[in-house]
C-alpha cells in the first residue's frame, strides 16, 4: 500500500522495535503531560475501563435486587441510584467515549497516514476535561449518590429529587466539552491531514463512521450542555423553566434532551459499525462489499439520527400528528443500519473465512445488532409503542443496541489492535472463550426482558408483582454468566501486557496504514508520510479460472 | 421451566388489545424472517467459506447495484406498510369515542387518586363496568407519571399542570394490573394498583355500596357556592365575570384579540391564572385560586360547568 | 523538504495545512457553539410562542437606548478586528496593535454598558427570583422571559469576556512580534470567533429588545 520505505518484514519471530512510543519516555509526567494521540488513547482506555467496571458493578448490584419480586436487598432510594450511576457512568463515561476516544484516538492519525492529531493539546485537555467530569461523577456516587435516572426528567429532576443533581450535571457538562472537543479534532483531522493519495473514497469505513460520530459529538452535544445547564440554573433559582405552576413546560426539556440523546445513541454505535468493517474484511481476507454505501449510509444515519428524538414521547402529551412524522422519520433511520448488516454479510459471500477472537466479536455484533435493530423497528412503530414503551422491552432493545451493539463492536475492536497498541498478543483461546461467554450471557439477560416488556413490566421498578419472576432469574442468572465474561479479558489482557508473544507489524496480516508501522508505533507513528495508491481493503485476489 | 409456567403474553381485556397483538405479530414475523435470513447466511457462509487450504485467497469481491438497491427498497416498502399500520392504530388508541364514562385521575408521589362521575372515590383502585368505553382525565400534582394497563394495552404520561386523556374499552371482566410507568422518584414502584373490570351490574352495585356520595357535579356546585364563584359567574351573577353556563365545548374571544377554546385545559388555567387569557370585555378582578383549591376540586368544579346546560338557541357540535 | 519554519507543529506537514487545520477548527468550534445558543433561541421560540402577549410587554422593560448602543459598540469592535487582521497581513505592526486595543476597549465598552443594564434591571426588580415584580398581569409568565434575557445575554457576555481575554493575549504577541504577514492564523482564527459573537447579538438584540416594539 504504501510506495516507499516499507520495512522489510523481519525473518524469524517477530522483535519489539527498538524505540516505540511506549519506551520513549517513561515516568508518570511523560504520561500526564504527553500530547501523543497514543499515549492519551492509553490513559482514556484506562479510564473507560474503570468506568465501565464501576457501572457494572451497579447493574450487577440491581440485577441482584431483582432477583426477588419485593424489594428486599436494597431500599427503593438506594435502587433508584444504582440505576440512576449505571446509566450514567455507562452511557457518558464508558459509551460514548469507548470507540472515539480510545480507539478513534489511536487510529485516526495512523489510519491516514498522519504524525498525529490536527490540536494535540486540545486533546490532552480532552483527556483532562473527562477526568474532571468523572471526579464530579465519582463524587456523586460515593456521597450523596443521584436517582433521577440518567434520563434526569423534570421537573422531577429540577423540583422534586433531593440527590446531588447538580454536581452530576456539572460533571456530564464538562465531560461533554470532552466529547467535542474529540470531534472536533477528528473532523479537522480527517479533513486535512491525509496522506497523499488518501482520497475520501480510499478511506478505511472505520474513518466514515468515526467522521460522522465526530458531526454528531459537535452539534448534538452543546445542546445536551444548555439543557442541563438549564437544569441546574432550575434547579437553583427556581425560575420556572420547566415548572407548569409557573408558565414553564417540563416537556421542553425532554424535547432538548432527546436532542441531543437520540443521536448520541448514534456515538455509541456508529463506531462499532467501523470497527466491524475493518475487522470483517480482514477475516474474510476480502475487499468489503458495498463501500459506497455502508461509508453513505454512516452519514444518514447521523443526519437523519438528528431528526427523530420525538419517538421517546409518543405518549408524553405531543401531538398526534407530530407522533406520525417522528415515527416515520424514525423508519427512515432504520433503513442504513438494514443495509450495512446485508453489505457486512454479503463481504462473508465467497471469502476465507476465518474466527478470530475479534470476528467472533464482530459476528456477534452483526447477530445481535440484528436484533436490536429490528426491535428498534417496534418501537418506531406509534401503536406498539403506546403498549411497550416505558418497560422492559425498551430497556431490552436498548441494550441489544448499546451493548450487544457498541460494547461487543468496542470489543471486537480492542482485541483487534490490541497487538497494534501493545506490540503483544493475547492468548486467542481465552479471547475466544470470553467472547462465547459473554454471547451466551448477553442474551439470557436481555432477550427475557423483552417478554417481560411485552407482559407490561415497567422499567425502574425495584419490586414488582411475582408473575414476572421467572424471566427476572433469568435475566440475572445471564447478568453473572456476562460479569465473568467481562472479567475474563480483563485479566488475560493484562497478563498479556508481560507475557503476550511479540505480535510483530501486522500480525493478522491486515490492510490499513495503521498495520503498515512497526507495533507499538513510535511516537511520530511513521518514519516518512505514506504515499497512498489503492483502495482500502485491497487483499490479495484470487484469478478466477476453473474454480467456480 | 422448573415446574414454573411462563406466561409469554399479557392478558387481553379492551377492544385495541386485539389489534396491538396483531401487529405485533406480525411485527415478530416480519423480525424473524429477517433475523432468521441474516443468521443463516452468516452461518451458511461462516462455514461454507471457512479458511482452509485451497481458500487463502479469495476471489474479488464484486459489488452489485442491483442487490442494493433490492435491499435498501424492499425494508424502505415494508417500513411503510408497518407505520401506515401502527399510525392508524395509534390515531384509534388515542382519538376517544363519544359517549366514555369519564373518570379523573390525580397522580400524586405515590398515589392514585380516581374520581368516578357519581362521586365515587378510590385510591389506587380502578373499578371499570364491562363494555363501556372509558375515558380517563389524567393530571398530577407533582412529577410526570404514567398510567398504565398492560391488559388495555394502553398507556399516557400524567403531566402536572395539563391534563392528558387516555381511553379504552374493557372486553374482559376480571383484575388487571396497572402501574406508573413513568419514573417518578422513591416509590416509583408502589405506585401500582388494580383494575376491576366488572358487569354493568356488578359495577352499578359497586358504585351504591359504601357511603352514598353525591355525583362530581353536585359536589361541585356547592363548591362553586362555597368558595365565591357564583357572585360573578353564577345564574345572577353581577356580572363581573361572564356566564359559565354553557361555556364548555365553545369558542371564547380574548382580550388581546385571540380566540381560545373553552376546554378542561382553559378553564383550569383560567382558575389558576385568571389573567392570563382574560375575556373580552371584562376586568382583570379575579383573585387567584392557586394553592385555594385542589386539584380534585378544581375537576369538580369542571364537572359542574361541563353539567351546565348549553345557552339558549346554541347547538352544540 | 524546506525548512521547517518555528512557528510549524510537528503534527502538520506545512504552513499551509497548519492553517487550514486551524481554521476549519474554529468553523467548527463556532458550529458548537451555534447549538449551544440553538438550545436556548429553541426556549425562548418556544415561550414566546405561548406568550406573546407577555413577551411583548417583558420587552418594554428593556433599554432600548442600551441595546442600541451595545449594537453600535459591537459592530464597530467588528470592523477593528478585520482591520487588525488586514494590519497583520500587510504587516503593519504598529497599525495591528492599535487596532486590537481599540477592538479590546470596544469590548470592555459593551460589558460596562451591559453592567449598568443590570444593575438597571436589578434596581427595577427584575431580576427573576424572590425579588422579581412585574404587573400581576403578566406573571408568572414575565420572569420567563426575563430568565431567558439573563441567560442568553449572560452566556454573550461569557463569550465577549473571553473574546476580551483572547484580544489580550494577541496584544501581547504582536508586542513581542510573532505575527507577520506569512503567520497571523491566531489572529484570523481569533476574528472568526469575535464575528461570531457579534453575529450571536444581532440575533438577540432584536429578540430580547425589539419585540416589544413592533407592530
Amino acid at each position: 500500500m504504501i510506495t516507499a520505505d516499507a520495512p522489510a518484514l523481519p525473518t524469524g519471530a517477530p522483535q519489539l522495535p527498538r524505540e516505540h512510543f511506549l519506551n520513549v519516555e517513561y515516568g508518570v509526567k511523560s504520561w500526564l503531560l504527553t500530547t501523543d494521540h497514543k499515549r492519551i488513547a492509553l490513559m482514556f482506555l484506562v479510564a473507560v475501563t474503570l468506568f465501565f467496571f464501576l457501572g457494572g458493578a451497579a447493574a450487577a448490584l440491581f440485577r441482584l435486587e431483582l432477583l426477588t419480586p419485593p424489594g428486599d436487598l436494597v431500599s427503593d432510594h438506594t435502587y433508584n441510584k444504582l440505576f440512576s450511576i449505571h446509566g450514567v457512568t455507562m452511557v457518558w463515561f464508558f459509551l460514548i467515549p469507548s470507540i472515539p476516544a480510545v480507539l478513534g484516538n489511536f487510529l485516526v492519525p495512523m489510519m491516514i497516514g498522519a504524525r498525529d492529531l490536527a490540536f494535540p493539546r486540545l486533546n490532552l485537555s480532552s483527556f483532562y476535561l473527562f477526568v474532571i467530569g468523572g471526579l464530579f461523577t465519582l463524587v456523586v456516587m460515593f456521597t450523596g449518590g443521584l436517582d433521577t435516572g440518567w434520563t434526569f426528567y423534570t421537573p422531577y429532576s429540577s423540583m422534586f429529587a433531593n440527590t446531588y443533581v447538580i454536581a452530576a450535571v456539572t460533571g456530564i457538562f464538562i465531560a461533554g466539552f470532552s466529547s467535542i472537543f474529540t470531534g472536533l479534532n477528528f473532523i479537522v483531522t480527517i479533513h486535512k491531514m491525509r496522506a497523499p493519495g488518501l482520497t475520501w473514497f480510499r478511506l478505511p469505513l472505520f474513518i466514515w463512521a468515526i467522521y460522522a460520530t465526530s458531526v454528531i459529538l459537535v452539534l448534538a452535544t452543546p445542546v445536551l450542555a444548555i439543557t442541563l445547564t438549564l437544569v441546574g440554573v432550575e434547579r437553583i433559582f427556581h425560575v420556572g423553566i420547566f415548572d407548569p405552576a409557573i408558565g414553564g413546560d417540563p416537556l421542553l426539556f425532554q424535547h432538548l434532551f432527546w436532542f441531543y440523546s437520540h443521536p448520541a445513541v448514534y456515538i455509541m454505535v456508529l463506531p462499532s459499525m467501523g470497527v466491524v468493517s475493518e475487522v470483517i474484511t480482514c477475516f474474510s481476507r476480502k475487499r468489503i462489499f458495498g463501500y459506497h454505501f455502508i461509508a453513505f449510509s454512516s452519514l444518514a444515519i447521523a443526519v437523519i439520527g438528528f431528526l427523530v428524538w420525538g419517538h421517546h414521547m409518543f405518549v408524553s402529551g405531543q401531538s398526534i400528528y407530530a407522533g406520525m412524522v417522528f415515527s416515520m422519520l424514525s423508519f427512515a433511520v432504520a433503513i442504513p443500519s438494514a443495509v450495512k448488516v446485508f453489505n457486512w454479510t454479503a463481504t462473508l459471500y465467497r471469502g476465507s473465512v476465518s474466527f478470530e477472537t475479534p470476528m467472533l466479536y464482530s459476528l456477534g455484533f452483526i447477530g445481535l445488532f440484528t436484533i436490536g435493530g429490528l426491535t428498534g423497528l417496534f418501537l418506531a412503530t406509534l401503536g406498539i409503542d403506546v403498549h411497550v414503551h416505558d418497560t422492559y422491552f425498551v430497556i431490552a432493545h436498548f441494550h441489544y443496541i448499546m451493548v450487544g451493539g457498541a460494547v461487543m463492536g468496542y470489543m471486537s475492536g480492542i482485541h483487534f489492535w490490541w497487538p497494534k497498541m501493545t506490540g503483544r498478543m493475547y492468548p486467542d483461546g481465552w479471547g475466544r472463550l470470553a467472547a462465547l461467554i459473554i454471547f451466551i450471557g448477553f442474551n439470557l439477560t436481555f432477550f427475557p426482558q423483552f417478554i417481560l416488556g411485552y407482559l407490561g413490566m415497567p422499567r425502574r421498578y425495584h419490586s414488582y408483582p411475582p408473575e414476572f419472576q421467572v424471566l427476572n432469574v433469568m435475566s440475572t442468572a445471564g447478568a453473572s454468566i456476562l460479569a465473568v465474561g467481562y472479567l475474563l479479558p480483563l485479566v488475560y489482557m493484562l497478563w498479556s501486557l508481560r507475557y503476550g508473544r511479540i505480535a510483530g507489524p501486522n500480525p493478522w496480516r491486515a490492510k490499513g496504514l495503521e498495520w503498515e508501522t512497526t507495533s507499538p508505533p513510535p511516537t511520530d507513528n511513521f518514519e516518512k508520510i505514506p504515499t497512498v495508491t489503492e483502495g482500502a481493503y485491497a487483499y490479495p485476489e484470487r484469478k478466477e479460472t476453473a474454480h467456480g | 421451566m422448573l415446574g414454573l409456567w411462563v406466561q409469554l403474553s399479557p392478558d387481553r381485556a379492551s377492544t385495541v388489545a386485539g389489534k396491538v397483538d396483531h401487529l405485533f405479530y406480525f411485527l415478530i414475523a416480519v423480525s424473524v424472517f429477517f433475523a432468521g435470513l441474516i443468521f443463516t447466511l452468516i452461518l451458511v457462509f461462516a462455514v461454507k467459506y471457512r479458511r482452509r487450504p485451497g481458500n487463502e485467497i479469495p476471489p474479488a469481491t464484486k459489488d452489485n447495484l442491483m442487490l442494493e438497491i433490492l435491499w435498501t427498497a424492499i425494508p424502505a416498502g415494508l417500513t411503510v406498510v408497518i407505520f401506515l399500520w401502527g399510525a392508524r392504530l395509534f390515531y384509534h388508541i388515542f382519538t376517544p369515542p363519544t359517549g366514555t364514562i369519564k373518570i379523573n385521575v390525580v397522580a400524586k408521589q405515590w398515589m392514585w387518586k380516581i374520581q368516578h362521575p357519581e362521586g365515587k372515590m378510590e385510591i389506587d383502585e380502578l373499578h371499570l363496568p364491562l363494555g363501556r368505553p372509558v375515558e380517563l382525565n389524567l393530571i398530577s400534582e407533582d412529577v410526570i407519571h404514567d398510567f398504565f394497563v398492560p391488559a388495555f394495552r394502553v398507556k399516557h404520561d400524567v403531566l402536572p399542570g395539563r391534563y392528558s386523556v387516555e381511553w379504552f374499552k374493557p372486553t374482559k371482566t376480571g383484575k388487571y394490573h396497572f402501574f406508573c410507568s413513568q419514573y417518578c422518584g422513591t416509590g416509583h414502584s408502589r405506585m401500582v394498583g388494580w383494575v376491576y373490570v366488572m358487569t354493568p351490574r356488578d359495577y352499578q352495585r359497586w358504585l351504591t355500596s359504601g357511603q352514598p356520595t353525591d355525583p362530581l357535579a353536585v359536589t361541585g356546585e356547592r363548591l362553586f357556592q362555597r368558595v365565591g364563584c357564583a357572585a360573578c359567574h353564577g345564574q345572577e351573577s353581577n356580572g363581573r365575570g361572564p356566564s359559565l353556563v354553557g361555556l364548555f365545548g365553545q369558542t371564547v374571544h380574548l382580550q388581546n384579540g385571540r380566540t381560545r377554546l373553552a376546554d378542561d385545559d382553559y378553564l383550569r388555567e383560567s382558575i389558576l391564572r385568571p389573567n392570563a387569557e382574560l375575556v373580552e370585555g371584562y376586568q382583570p378582578v379575579m383573585p387567584t385560586f392557586k394553592g385555594i383549591l385542589s386539584e380534585e376540586q378544581i375537576l369538580e368544579l369542571l364537572a359542574y360547568m361541563k353539567s351546565l346546560p348549553p345557552k339558549e338557541g346554541e347547538v352544540q357540535p | 523538504m524546506a525548512e521547517r519554519s518555528d512557528y510549524l507543529a510537528h503534527q502538520f506537514v506545512d504552513p499551509i495545512q497548519q492553517e487550514q487545520s486551524s481554521t476549519l477548527g474554529m468553523w467548527v468550534f463556532l458550529a458548537t457553539e451555534v447549538l449551544f445558543f440553538g438550545g436556548l433561541f429553541a426556549a425562548y421560540t418556544v415561550y414566546r410562542f405561548q406568550f406573546p402577549e407577555v413577551f411583548q410587554h417583558a420587552s418594554h422593560h428593556l433599554s432600548v437606548l442600551l441595546g442600541t448602543i451595545n449594537t453600535g459598540v459591537l459592530l464597530t469592535s467588528s470592523l477593528t478586528m478585520a482591520l487588525a487582521i488586514h494590519s497583520a497581513q500587510t504587516g503593519h505592526r504598529r497599525q495591528l496593535m492599535a487596532f486590537l486595543i481599540i477592538t479590546m476597549v470596544l469590548g470592555i465598552g459593551f460589558m460596562v454598558v451591559k453592567g449598568c443594564e443590570y444593575h438597571k434591571d436589578y434596581v427595577e426588580h427584575l431580576v427573576p427570583g424572590h425579588s422579581f415584580a412585574f404587573d400581576a398581569r403578566y406573571m408568572p409568565q414575565a420572569q420567563m422571559f426575563f430568565v431567558l434575557y439573563f441567560l442568553m445575554t449572560g452566556l454573550h457576555a461569557v463569550h465577549v469576556t473571553v473574546g476580551i481575554g483572547v484580544i489580550g493575549v494577541f496584544l501581547i504577541l504582536s508586542l513581542k512580534g510573532r505575527f507577520t504577514p506569512e503567520y497571523h492564523t491566531p489572529l484570523e482564527i481569533g476574528g472568526l470567533y469575535w464575528h461570531f459573537v457579534d453575529i450571536v447579538w444581532i440575533f438577540l438584540y432584536p429578540l430580547l429588545y425589539l419585540v416589544g416594539h413592533h407592530r
